[in-house]
Formats: structure tokens, C-alpha cells, sequence
């Protein structure tokens, strides 16, 4: 979505990327972004809170409205109710290394399989 | 955010994740050697909005597809599906988006909710409030694809192409 997002604004279209992947859109230099620390999978708010999506939705439009420079970061205002998905995201240790191995193994095999159906 | 447990105490650490370093790691596991090298600019584009917001449109873009018949809402094909990019009409909302085969954080929370990751709705509700001018009569869809050259030089012209076509004024990205 950065580089989207970089063609657009180069192109004269104003653009805000509203999402909770900080480094990777901070790294890919985006115009303006805001920012909420949850899970991936809801950059705009909790579930049915429709309240907290509305304010999201309304902060990334002030964005466009008010920012006066490029690489332009707000953070919203809103926790996530436990930190527990900060660690268990991708989660790599001891206790499972094995297993990733093997789904790597897989994940390869079905990889290959895709390739050979496209070709 | 402290709970007592010291091992718990985030503000020792960097408090956003940091999914270059989780991912990397992650495939390192997966026996994947070569690391992913992510989109890194210094130089940043900037436009200012020509027009007052409330008379602005505003085009929605999502890393979500359009649900296919007889694939399941909750199927998890496991790997990243590149799609073509796509557009839809705003109207009316759809009533779901596919999002599975995207990197989600699937134990975490869904996405069963359209409101908490394709703000169409809410945009509809600004425009009869009069805080923005009008919703793009077409949303668009980009896939999440690991080829920059891809995502830049095919699908962004796409999109914008379309976008000119709606005169859209404000692109707004929610990615996954």
C-alpha cells in the first residue's frame, strides 16, 4: 500500500494509509499516515465498536486536511485489550521451531505446486 | 500496561511491533535463507488537498478481494494469493470482503466486521453529515504482492488510472 500510495501523491492525489504495520509503512515513506496499535486485521477500529471506527475514519481524513509535510505519522488513540498478540504474532521459539520447520517444508511443496498449475 | 511482572513491562522495549524483524525471523524458521528487503525511501512525494474536505471525494482502497462463490468467508488457503487489482461499486457496501488469504493476525481478532478494516460505511455517513463532499462511485482492490516493481509500475497505475476516471480527490488506504 506504501509504494500505492507513493505513486498516487506523486501523481497529484492526496492519499492517507490508516493501519497498524508502523515500520513497514514508515520504512516504504508514505505522505501521511495514521497509525493504531492493534493486531493486523482491523486498522480501523475493534469489531462493532462503531464509534472508535468513525473517529479512526474521521482522524485519517483531518490527516489530509491538516498535515504540512511528508512522512506525516498520528497515532490513535486506542489499546488493544491485552498485549498478548505482540509476542504471539509469528511467534518463533524453542517450543516450536520444529513445527515451523516442517510447515516451512510444506508451505514450499505447495508453493512449488502453484508454480507448476500457473505454468 | 504493567501488570507487576517485569518480564511484562513493555515500556523496556520498543512498544509496536516491529513486523520486519517478526517476519524475517519467521521465514528464517520456515527455512526461508534469503530475507525479504522491504520498500525503503528516503526521498517522500507530498500533495496538499486542492479542495475543502467537505467538498472533496474520497476513494477507498483495500488489500481485500471481493468473496468468491463457494469459497468460504473462513477458508485459509495458508499462503499469500497475488489477485489482480480490482474495482467494485460503493453502492451498495458489501455486505463482506475476503481477507484470509492476506497476513493477518488471525488468532488475535476477524474480520468479519467490514467496518473495522473497509470503512465504506463511515464514509457514507460523512458524506450526509457534510464533512466530505462524496464517496468514489467505485472502491479498489491491490493485492499484497512481494514484487515492488509489481505493486509500482503495474498495479498503482491501475489504480489510479481508475481513480482519475471517478475523480477521486483523496485516496484513502486501509491496508490488513
Amino acid at each position: 500500500m506504501g509504494l500505492i500510495a507513493r505513486y498516487l501523491e506523486t501523481n497529484d492525489i492526496p492519499t492517507v494509509i490508516a493501519g497498524s504495520a508502523r515500520d513497514i509503512v514508515e520504512q516504504c515513506g508514505v505522505p501521511r499516515f495514521l497509525f493504531t496499535d492493534f493486531p493486523l486485521g482491523n486498522p480501523i477500529g475493534i469489531p462493532y465498536d462503531t464509534e472508535m471506527q468513525k473517529t479512526i475514519t474521521h482522524m485519517a481524513l483531518d490527516l489530509v486536511t491538516n498535515a504540512s509535510f511528508s512522512r506525516t505519522t498520528v497515532q490513535t488513540p486506542f489499546e488493544w485489550h491485552d498485549n498478548e498478540w505482540r509476542k504471539g504474532f509469528m511467534y518463533v521459539g524453542d517450543e516450536n521451531r520444529e513445527l515451523l520447520e516442517r510447515a516451512g517444508r510444506l508451505r514450499k511443496l505447495q508453493q512449488e505446486k502453484n508454480r507448476q498449475e500457473i505454468l | 500496561m504493567d501488570n507487576g511482572d517485569p518480564s511484562n513491562d513493555l515500556t523496556t522495549h520498543r512498544i509496536a511491533v516491529s513486523y520486519i524483524d517478526k517476519s524475517r525471523d519467521f521465514y528464517s524458521a520456515q527455512g526461508y535463507g534469503k530475507p525479504y528487503r522491504w520498500a525503503s525511501n528516503l526521498e517522500t512525494p507530498f500533495t496538499r488537498l486542492k479542495k475543502p474536505l467537505n467538498e472533496s471525494r474520497v476513494g477507498l482502497v483495500t488489500t481485500a478481494t471481493i468473496p468468491k462463490p463457494g469459497v468460504s468467508l473462513e477458508y485459509d488457503p495458508g499462503l499469500l494469493k497475488t489477485t489482480a487489482p480490482f474495482s467494485a461499486p460503493s453502492d451498495p457496501t458489501p455486505e463482506a470482503l475476503y481477507t484470509m488469504d492476506r497476513s493477518w493476525d488471525k488468532d488475535a481478532t476477524h474480520t468479519m466486521d467490514l467496518g473495522s478494516f473497509f470503512p465504506l460505511d463511515h464514509l457514507k455517513s460523512f458524506v450526509e453529515q457534510k464533512i466530505i463532499g462524496s464517496v468514489s462511485p467505485r472502491f479498489y482492490g491491490v493485492p499484497t504482492d512481494y514484487s515492488q516493481s509489481r505493486t509500482s509500475k503495474k498495479y498503482a497505475p491501475e489504480i489510479y488510472k481508475q481513480m482519475q476516471e471517478d475523480k477521486v480527490d483523496i485516496a484513502f488506504l486501509v491496508p490488513l
